[in-house]
C-alpha cells in the first residue's frame, strides 16, 4: 500500500514535470505543444548516448541532454511556432502534431526502433523501511520534482522576468507597451519547459529503462491531460494533476487492471472535465469593465 | 520644441484604411488631447504612435528620432508610455507586481522611490498593494494602469480614454490627476470621447473625423468652436 502510494507520487512526478511544459506554454503561447512528449524522448536519448557511447558520468550528461533539449525547444519554437503567431490555433496545432511526428521519425532514422537499454542512472541503494522497499530512483525522482516545482514557483513569483513571463502570458500587447520582448519571453519558456522535459525523460527512463523513438509519446498525453486535470495554464495545477494522476494510475493498475489503468485515468479526466471544466484549480476571473 | 511629430500618417487595417494622412505634433510639457466619435481613429492613432500597430505611410518622430518599424517594447525604452484602452492591467498580477512591470525598462535602483511617487498620487494602491488587480473597482483599475505607465519615467504619456466607464466623481478625480501630471510639467496626449473634460484641460486640441483631422485649436478654441459643440458637446 505505501508503497504503491511511493510509486503512485514519483510517477505522477514525472507526470508533473512534463505537465509544467505544457502548462507554461500554453499558458504564454496559448497553444498546445504537442511535440512536447518527443523532446522528453530526445532528452532520453541524448543522456543514453553520453553515458553509454561517450562513458560520461551521470550528471555531465544529465546535464547536456538538459542542453540540448533547451536549445532544441528553442529551435522549434522559432521555426515551426514563431511564423503562426498570427495563424489560427488549429494550424499551430497540426504544425505541433507535425514536429511530434518530425522528431519521433528523425529519431527512428538515428537509433532505429529497436528499443536501448536506458543505462542506471541512480546508482543508489533501495531504502527499505520495515518491510517496505522503496526503489532509489523513485526518491529522487520525487526529490528532483520537488526542487524543480519550488524553483519554478519562486521563478515566476519573485523574478523579474518570471513576472514579465506572467504578464506575457496574460495579455501580450500590455506587456509590449512596459518595455518586454514577448518574442523573447516566449523563447524563454519554451527553452525552460524543454529543459524540464530532459529531466523527465532521463527520470523516466530510469524507471521504465527502455528507450524507443515512441518513449515520450504516451507519458506525453498522459501530461498533458495531467495539465488539463489541473487547470491549463496554472503551475500549481500541473503539479497537483500529474501527481494526482500517478497515484491514480499506479492504484488502478495495484488494484483493478493493469490492462484499463489508463482507461481508468482517461476517464477519471473525464469526470473532472464535466464537474469542473476549467480543471482543479484553473479559474477565470471575471472581467471589469 | 515638439516632442513628439506625427506626419502624414496611414494606418490601414487589410483592406480597411483607418488613419487617412493625419499630422500633429506635441510640444514638452504640453497637454494635448485629441477628440472624435467612435471609429475616428483615435485610438488606432495611439497605437501607432506606441509602435502596437504597422504604419502605412508617413512617420512618427520622438524626440528627434524616427520611430517608424522600431518595435513597441523599444519605444518604450525612448520614454513613451502608452495607458492603453480598456486599461488591460494585468489581472492576475497583484498591484505592485503591475507597477513593477511598468518600471520593467528601469535597473531598478529608483523602484522604491518612483513607487511611493504612485502611491502619494493614488493612496488607495497603497492600500491595496497586495491585492490581486482583478479584483479592484473600475476606477482603481483605471488608477493602477495609470500609475503603471508613469513608472517608467515617461517623457511622453498617452492617456486612451481614461474616464470610460467610470462614474462622474471619478472621472473628476482622474481628471484632477491630469492636471496634476500637468503641473509638474509632464507631456501628456489625451484620447477623450468626453470632449467637454478633455478641452477644459488641454493646452491644444485635434478633432479627428473618420481618420483625418478636420480642425484644431488651443482647448479654449475649440470648445467656443461651433461645429465642435454641435458635434461633440451636446450643442
Amino acid at each position: 500500500m505505501v508503497s504503491y502510494l511511493i510509486n503512485g507520487i514519483s510517477l505522477g512526478s514525472v507526470y508533473a514535470i512534463i505537465a509544467l511544459g505544457y502548462t507554461m506554454v500554453y499558458g504564454i503561447a496559448k497553444m498546445l505543444n504537442f511535440a512536447h512528449g518527443d523532446v522528453i524522448m530526445i532528452g532520453g536519448y541524448m543522456a543514453f548516448c553520453s553515458t553509454s557511447y561517450l562513458g560520461w558520468p551521470v550528471i555531465p550528461s544529465v546535464l547536456f541532454s538538459v542542453f540540448v533539449c533547451t536549445i532544441l525547444g528553442m529551435i522549434i519554437e522559432k521555426l515551426a511556432y514563431k511564423p503562426l503567431r498570427e495563424a489560427s490555433s488549429l494550424a499551430v496545432l497540426i504544425t505541433a502534431i507535425g514536429v511530434s511526428y518530425f522528431l519521433q521519425n528523425a529519431a527512428l532514422l538515428i537509433w532505429s526502433s529497436n528499443p536501448k537499454a536506458f543505462p542506471n542512472m541512480v546508482n543508489l541503494p533501495n531504502l527499505v523501511i520495515g518491510d517496505v522497499q522503496i526503489s532509489s530512483v523513485a526518491i529522487v525522482t520525487i526529490i528532483t520534482s520537488i526542487i524543480i516545482m519550488i524553483a519554478l514557483t519562486m521563478f515566476t513569483s519573485k523574478t523579474k522576468l518570471g513576472k514579465a513571463m506572467r504578464a506575457v502570458s496574460e495579455d501580450k500587447g500590455a506587456a509590449q507597451l512596459m518595455g518586454i520582448n514577448v518574442n523573447a519571453t516566449i523563447s524563454m519558456t519554451f527553452a525552460i519547459g524543454s529543459g524540464l522535459a530532459a529531466i523527465a525523460g532521463v527520470l523516466l527512463c530510469s524507471a521504465y529503462p527502455t528507450l524507443m523513438p515512441t518513449t515520450g509519446a504516451m507519458p506525453g498525453i498522459k501530461a498533458f491531460t495531467a495539465a488539463v486535470f489541473g487547470g491549463i495554464g496554472s503551475i500549481p495545477g500541473a503539479m497537483l494533476g500529474g501527481i494526482l494522476l500517478g497515484i491514480i494510475e499506479i492504484f488502478a493498475k495495484a488494484y483493478i487492471s493493469t490492462q484499463l489503468s489508463d482507461a481508468i485515468v482517461f476517464a477519471v479526466l473525464i469526470i473532472v472535465l464535466i464537474v469542473k471544466p476549467t480543471g482543479l484549480l484553473g479559474k477565470k476571473i471575471a472581467e471589469k469593465v | 520644441m515638439s516632442l513628439l511629430k506625427v506626419n502624414e500618417l496611414h494606418v490601414y487595417y487589410g483592406s480597411i484604411h483607418a488613419i487617412k494622412g493625419i499630422s500633429f505634433e506635441v510640444n514638452e510639457g504640453e497637454v494635448v488631447t485629441l477628440i472624435g466619435a467612435n471609429g475616428a481613429g483615435k485610438s488606432t492613432t495611439l497605437n501607432s504612435v506606441a509602435g502596437l500597430l504597422k504604419l502605412g505611410n508617413g512617420n512618427v518622430e520622438f524626440n528627434g528620432k524616427i520611430l517608424n518599424g522600431i518595435p513597441a517594447h523599444k519605444i518604450v525604452k525612448e520614454g513613451m508610455a502608452l495607458c492603453p484602452e480598456g486599461r488591460r492591467i494585468f489581472q492576475q498580477l497583484t498591484v505592485k507586481e503591475n507597477l513593477e512591470m511598468g518600471a520593467y525598462i528601469g535597473d531598478g535602483s529608483t523602484l522604491d522611490e518612483d513607487l511611493n511617487n504612485v502611491y502619494e498620487l493614488f493612496p488607495r494602491l497603497k492600500e491595496r498593494y497586495k491585492q490581486i488587480a482583478g479584483t479592484l473597482s473600475g476606477g482603481e483599475q483605471q488608477m493602477l494602469a495609470m500609475g503603471r505607465a508613469l513608472m517608467s519615467h515617461p517623457r511622453l504619456l498617452m492617456l486612451d480614454e481614461p474616464s470610460m466607464g467610470l462614474a462622474p466623481i471619478l472621472v473628476e478625480q482622474i481628471f484632477d490627476i491630469i492636471k496634476q501630471l500637468h503641473s509638474k510639467g509632464t507631456t501628456i496626449l489625451l484620447v477623450e470621447q468626453n470632449a467637454q473634460m478633455a478641452l477644459k484641460v488641454a493646452d491644444r486640441g485635434y478633432v479627428l473625423e473618420t481618420g483625418r483631422i478636420v480642425t484644431t485649436g488651443t482647448g479654449r478654441e475649440l470648445l467656443h468652436n461651433d461645429m465642435v459643440r454641435k458635434a461633440y458637446l451636446g450643442g
